[in-house]
C-alpha cells in the first residue's frame, strides 16, 4: 500500500511540471508525460578521449567531431527527440547565446535519434538556428550508444558533453530527461576551458 | 489495517482531485482577478524606482505603482517571445514617451522556468528595459493555468485589487491599437 502511495505522490507531484511551450509550436507537441529521469548507464567518464563520430546535418553536411579538434571546444547537446515539451524548449535559448560559445570558442553540435526530415521541420520553429543539428538516425543511435545515452525506449538521454580542443572529456551533465539543465551550469563549464 | 487503508484511499483521493483541479487551471479572463503572487523584486534600482518599489524580497504585481500593468509571460527559450522583444520595447518606448500615460501603464516580464541568469539574458540580447523576474519552480506559471508564452495580461490597479483587463496567447500585433484599447478599459481616458 505504501508503495502505491509513493508511486502516486510521484505522479502527482511531476505530471504538474508542464513546460511553458512557446506558441511557435501551436498545437504540434506530443507529450509522452514523466519518464524515467535517467535509464542508461554512461560508456565513457571526464578525462576520457571522446570517441570520434560522423553524422549527417539538416544543413546537409556530414560532421565530424575530428574536425574540431584543434580548433574549437565542442559542446555536444542530445536531446531525446522532436515535438516533445523540454526538447523544444531548450535549443532556441542556445540560439540567442552563440556570443557565450564564440567567447569560450566553442561550438555546439545538437544530435537527436530523429531523422532529418523530422528535424529539419522541428527546427524550422524555432527560427534560424546559428549550430549544426545532427541526426543519429541511422544505424539507430549508434553514437549516443558509443557514450552510453541510449535509453531502452531507443531515445537518447537529454545530455551535455563538453569536449576540449584535444578531443578529451571535460564535462557531462545526464541530465534529468523531464527536465531543462540550467544555462548557467553550461556556460561556467565552458569558461573553466579557458 | 482496514482503517490505515480507508485513511490512505481518502488521501489519495484528496490528492487525485487536487491534481485533476490543478490541470483544468484556466488563465484568468478578462474581469477575473490577478493572483496574489509573490514576486523576486528587481535588484536593479532604476527598475525599482520604475515600479514604485523599494527593498528586497518579493512584491505583488497590486503592489506596483501604476493603474495599470501589462505583464508579459515569457521564456528565454520561446523562439515566440524572442521575436516580439523588439515589439515590447517598441511599446514601452511608446508609453515613456507620453507623458500623459508614463506613470500612469507599466510593463513586468515574467519569466516562466527561466532562472535569474536566463532572464538577464534575455535582457541583454534584446536591450529590455522593463523589469523582467524569474519563475524559476513554475510557482506562478501553474496559477495562471500553465498557458503558452507569450502570455499577456494587462490589469487595472484599483484599491489594492488587478483586475484582469486583457488575457490573451500570442504578439499583441499593432502596439499603438493595443494601447488605446489598455488606456479605454483601464478607464485612464
Amino acid at each position: 500500500m505504501k508503495k502505491i502511495l509513493t508511486t502516486f505522490l510521484f505522479i502527482i507531484i511531476f505530471t504538474s511540471n508542464a513546460y511553458a511551450l512557446s506558441e511557435a509550436y501551436k498545437n504540434n507537441i506530443y507529450n509522452p508525460g514523466e519518464l524515467k529521469p535517467v535509464d542508461s548507464v554512461l560508456k565513457v567518464k571526464v578525462g576520457d578521449a571522446a570517441p570520434d563520430f560522423s553524422l549527417k546535418a539538416v544543413s546537409g553536411k556530414t560532421i565530424s567531431l575530428k574536425d574540431y579538434y584543434g580548433k574549437k571546444n565542442v559542446v555536444l547537446s542530445f536531446v531525446p527527440a522532436a515535438w516533445t515539451p523540454v526538447c523544444s524548449d531548450q535549443w532556441p535559448g542556445y540560439n540567442i547565446v552563440k556570443d557565450i560559445f564564440d567567447m569560450n570558442d566553442a561550438v555546439l553540435l545538437g544530435i537527436s535519434v530523429d531523422n532529418i526530415p523530422t528535424l529539419y521541420s522541428w527546427t524550422n520553429q524555432m527560427g534560424n538556428l546559428w549550430f549544426e543539428v545532427l541526426s543519429d538516425f541511422w544505424p539507430h543511435g549508434a553514437v549516443a550508444e558509443k557514450l552510453g545515452v541510449l535509453r531502452s525506449e531507443g531515445v537518447t538521454e537529454r545530455a551535455l558533453f563538453v569536449i576540449d580542443k584535444k578531443g578529451v572529456i571535460r564535462y557531462i551533465d545526464v541530465h534529468n530527461i523531464n527536465e531543462r539543465p540550467p544555462l548557467e551550469m553550461l556556460v561556467r563549464e565552458l569558461q573553466k576551458l579557458n | 489495517m482496514k482503517r490505515k487503508t480507508a485513511v490512505l484511499i481518502s488521501v489519495m483521493a484528496m490528492l487525485m482531485i487536487t491534481a485533476v483541479c490543478a490541470a483544468d487551471v484556466n488563465p484568468p479572463q478578462v474581469g477575473g482577478v490577478f493572483p496574489d503572487i509573490e514576486l523576486s523584486k528587481p535588484a536593479d534600482p532604476a527598475h525599482l524606482k520604475y515600479l514604485g518599489l523599494s527593498g528586497s524580497g518579493t512584491f505583488k504585481v497590486q503592489q506596483v505603482k501604476a493603474d495599470a500593468v501589462i505583464i508579459e509571460i515569457f521564456s528565454m527559450y520561446c523562439p515566440y517571445c524572442q521575436a516580439e522583444a523588439p515589439n515590447m520595447n517598441n511599446l514601452y518606448a511608446l508609453i515613456e514617451s507620453n507623458p500623459a500615460i508614463k506613470n500612469k501603464i507599466k510593463i513586468i516580464g515574467i519569466g516562466i522556468n527561466n532562472s535569474l541568469y536566463e532572464t538577464d539574458i534575455f535582457k541583454n540580447k534584446y536591450k529590455i528595459a522593463f523589469p523582467l523576474i524569474p519563475d524559476g519552480d513554475f510557482k506562478l506559471h501553474k496559477i495562471i493555468g500553465q498557458v503558452r508564452t507569450p502570455y499577456f495580461f494587462v490589469v487595472k490597479l484599483k484599491g489594492g485589487k488587478a483586475e484582469i483587463i486583457y488575457s490573451k496567447l500570442g504578439a499583441l500585433g499593432d502596439n499603438k491599437a493595443f494601447l488605446e484599447q489598455t488606456i479605454k478599459s483601464a478607464g485612464l481616458k
